[in-house]
C-alpha cells in the first residue's frame, strides 16, 4: 500500500463487474485489492460489496465465503462498508423474486422487491434526490445522471421501516419511487453503479474515499 | 426523475481493429477501437456497443484484450456481441470487462442459451440481438409468411430463418434477456432514418427495454425512434465517419422533449 492511499478491498464473491469497481476506485486514488480473504477484507479501510444477477444467489455466494459476517462485523466497529447494485439490495432483510423470499444481511431494513415500471429493467442514466447532510454526494449537481440496471429495489411505498431507521436516503423514481442510494453510519449503499457512471460515479467514488481516510 | 435516452456509438471490431461496412458488406478499417472508445466516452456517449466480426477463432483472441483495454480506461457500459456461441463465451467477456454480452445467431440456434445465459449471469447482461428484416415473400424453404411481416435473418441480413421478428423479440425477453437489440436489416446503412413500424412492433411485443439500430442518417432521426418506443438509440457509421456528433444527437433530443444525459 503506497503513503496516503486508502486500502480498499473490492469482496470477490464470484458476482459482479470487479474489474470495473477496481478500475474505477484506483482512479479516483484507492489502493484496491480483489478478494476474498477474510482477514484483508477485515483490514481495509473501506470493504466494497459489488453484486449482480439475482439476489438469492448473490447472497448464497457472499454467505459461501463469509462475506455476510464481514460485513456486519466491520459494521460493527464503524468501519466503513459500500454495497454496489445487488451488493447494496443483500444489505438488507430479505429480497423477493419470482414469489422466492430470501433472507439477507439484515443490516437494513426492508425487503427488496420488483420495481412497478413499464419497462423493465430499470436500464440507463437516472438522477437521484439526495437528502440533507449526505457525504455521498456532497459536490455533485442535482443534473448529474448515474447508471443504473435493476429490476428489483427496496420501494418507497415499503420503505417505512428504512425511513424511521434514521438512515439518510437517497430517491429516485422509475415507475416509482425507490431508494436509490442509503448512508447509515459507516454503511454506504448505491443501487446505481458508481464504477459505471462516468464522471458523476467518479465524484461519488471519490466521496466515499475521504469518508473512509 | 425520468431515465435518459440512451445514445450508443457501435464499434465493429475486426482482430482488434475497428472497421464498418454499409449493409455490413464492404468494410473499412479505421483505428484503435480503445481510443475510439475513450473518444465517445468523452463526447458523452452513454454506453458503448463492440460488435466483433472476426472470422477466424485466433482473431477472437485479440477481442478480449480490446474489451479489457477499454474496460480499464473507460467508465460507462460496455456490451459486446458477435459471434458469442456458449456460456464459456460469455464468462470470459464478462471478465474481461464487458457488462452485458448480446447473443444472436446462436440464441436462434438454441434458445436455450438465453435461458442459461440469464440464469447463470443475470437477465441484466443478457442481449438478444435481432437483426430484422421485411419479409419479402423469399423466405426459408417452405416458410409461412412471419404474422408480424418481419422476418429474423442472419448473416448480416442475406439469410430468412422464416422466424417472425417480433414472436421472437417476445420469446427471447420471456426465456430472460434483458434488453433487446433490435437491427433493421431493411434500414441499415440507408441514413433514411429508423424503421419506425418495427420498433413500434416490438415495443408493444416486449417489457424490457429496446434499442433501435439501423438507418440513422441525421439528427432529426432519433427523436422518432424514440417516440416510437425505443429506450435506445444505436448507430456506428455516422458516429464513426464524424457525420453526426453525440452531442449533437442529444441536443436534438433534448430540444425534442427527450431526457438525456
Amino acid at each position: 500500500m503506497r503513503a496516503g492511499q486508502p486500502a480498499v478491498v473490492v469482496l470477490d464473491y464470484g458476482s459482479g463487474n470487479l474489474r470495473s469497481a477496481m478500475r474505477a476506485l484506483a482512479r479516483v486514488g484507492a489502493d484496491v485489492t480483489v478478494t476474498a480473504d477474510p482477514d484483508a477484507a477485515l483490514d481495509a479501510d473501506g470493504l466494497v460489496v459489488p453484486g449482480v444477477g439475482a439476489f438469492a444467489a448473490c447472497m448464497a455466494g457472499l454467505r459461501a465465503v463469509g462475506g455476510d459476517k464481514l460485513i456486519a462485523q466491520r459494521l460493527a466497529a464503524g468501519h466503513p462498508v459500500l454495497g454496489i447494485c445487488v451488493g447494496m439490495q443483500v444489505l438488507f432483510a430479505s429480497g423477493v423474486e419470482h414469489g422466492l423470499l430470501t433472507e439477507g444481511c439484515g443490516l437494513l431494513p426492508g425487503t427488496v422487491e420488483q420495481l412497478e415500471a413499464g419497462v423493465l429493467p430499470h436500464m440507463g442514466w437516472n438522477t437521484v434526490s439526495p437528502p440533507a447532510g449526505t457525504s455521498l454526494f456532497a459536490g455533485i449537481g442535482p443534473d448529474e445522471r448515474f447508471y443504473f440496471v435493476h429490476s428489483y429495489a427496496l420501494r418507497y411505498a415499503h420503505a417505512g421501516l428504512l425511513r424511521d431507521s434514521g438512515a439518510l436516503i437517497t430517491w429516485t423514481t422509475h415507475g416509482e419511487p425507490f431508494a436509490a442510494a442509503v448512508e447509515d453510519g459507516a454503511l454506504a449503499a448505491t443501487q446505481f453503479h458508481p464504477e459505471k457512471s462516468g464522471d458523476a460515479g467518479a465524484a461519488l467514488l471519490s466521496n466515499w474515499l475521504e469518508r473512509i481516510r | 426523475m425520468t431515465v435518459a435516452v440512451r445514445v450508443i456509438p457501435c464499434l465493429d471490431v475486426d482482430a482488434g481493429r475497428v472497421v464498418k461496412g454499409i449493409n455490413f458488406t464492404s468494410l473499412r478499417d479505421a483505428g484503435d477501437p480503445v481510443e475510439l472508445a475513450a473518444i465517445y466516452d468523452a463526447e458523452g456517449a452513454d454506453e458503448l456497443t463492440f460488435l466483433d466480426i472476426t472470422a477466424s477463432s485466433g482473431g477472437r483472441e485479440t477481442t478480449y484484450d480490446v474489451v479489457r483495454r477499454t474496460a480499464e480506461q473507460v467508465f460507462i457500459p460496455l456490451t459486446v456481441g458477435g459471434g458469442v456461441r456458449s456460456e464459456d463465451d460469455i464468462d470470459r467477456l464478462l471478465r474481461a470487462g464487458a457488462d452485458k454480452v448480446s447473443l444472436n445467431t446462436a440464441a436462434i440456434a438454441r434458445p436455450d442459451l438465453l435461458a442459461e445465459a440469464a440464469r447463470r449471469f443475470g437477465s441484466q447482461c443478457v442481449v438478444l440481438s435481432v437483426d430484422a428484416r421485411r419479409f419479402t415473400g423469399v423466405s426459408a424453404a417452405g416458410a409461412a409468411p412471419p404474422p408480424s411481416g418481419f422476418e429474423v435473418t442472419t448473416h448480416g441480413g442475406r439469410r430468412g430463418t422464416g422466424i417472425d421478428a417480433v414472436g421472437w423479440a417476445r420469446r427471447g425477453a420471456e426465456l430472460g434477456a434483458g434488453e433487446i437489440l433490435l437491427n433493421s436489416m431493411d434500414a441499415d446503412g440507408t441514413k433514411a432514418g429508423f424503421d419506425l413500424e418495427l420498433i413500434r412492433a416490438v415495443r408493444r411485443a416486449v417489457t424490457v427495454p429496446v434499442i433501435a439500430s439501423g438507418g440513422a442518417g441525421e439528427v432529426a432521426h432519433f427523436a422518432p425512434a424514440v417516440d416510437a418506443g425505443a429506450d435506445a438509440v444505436l448507430a456506428a457509421s455516422v458516429f464513426h465517419f464524424g457525420t453526426l456528433r453525440i452531442g449533437e444527437v442529444k441536443d436534438a433530443l433534448r430540444a425534442a422533449g427527450r431526457p438525456v444525459r
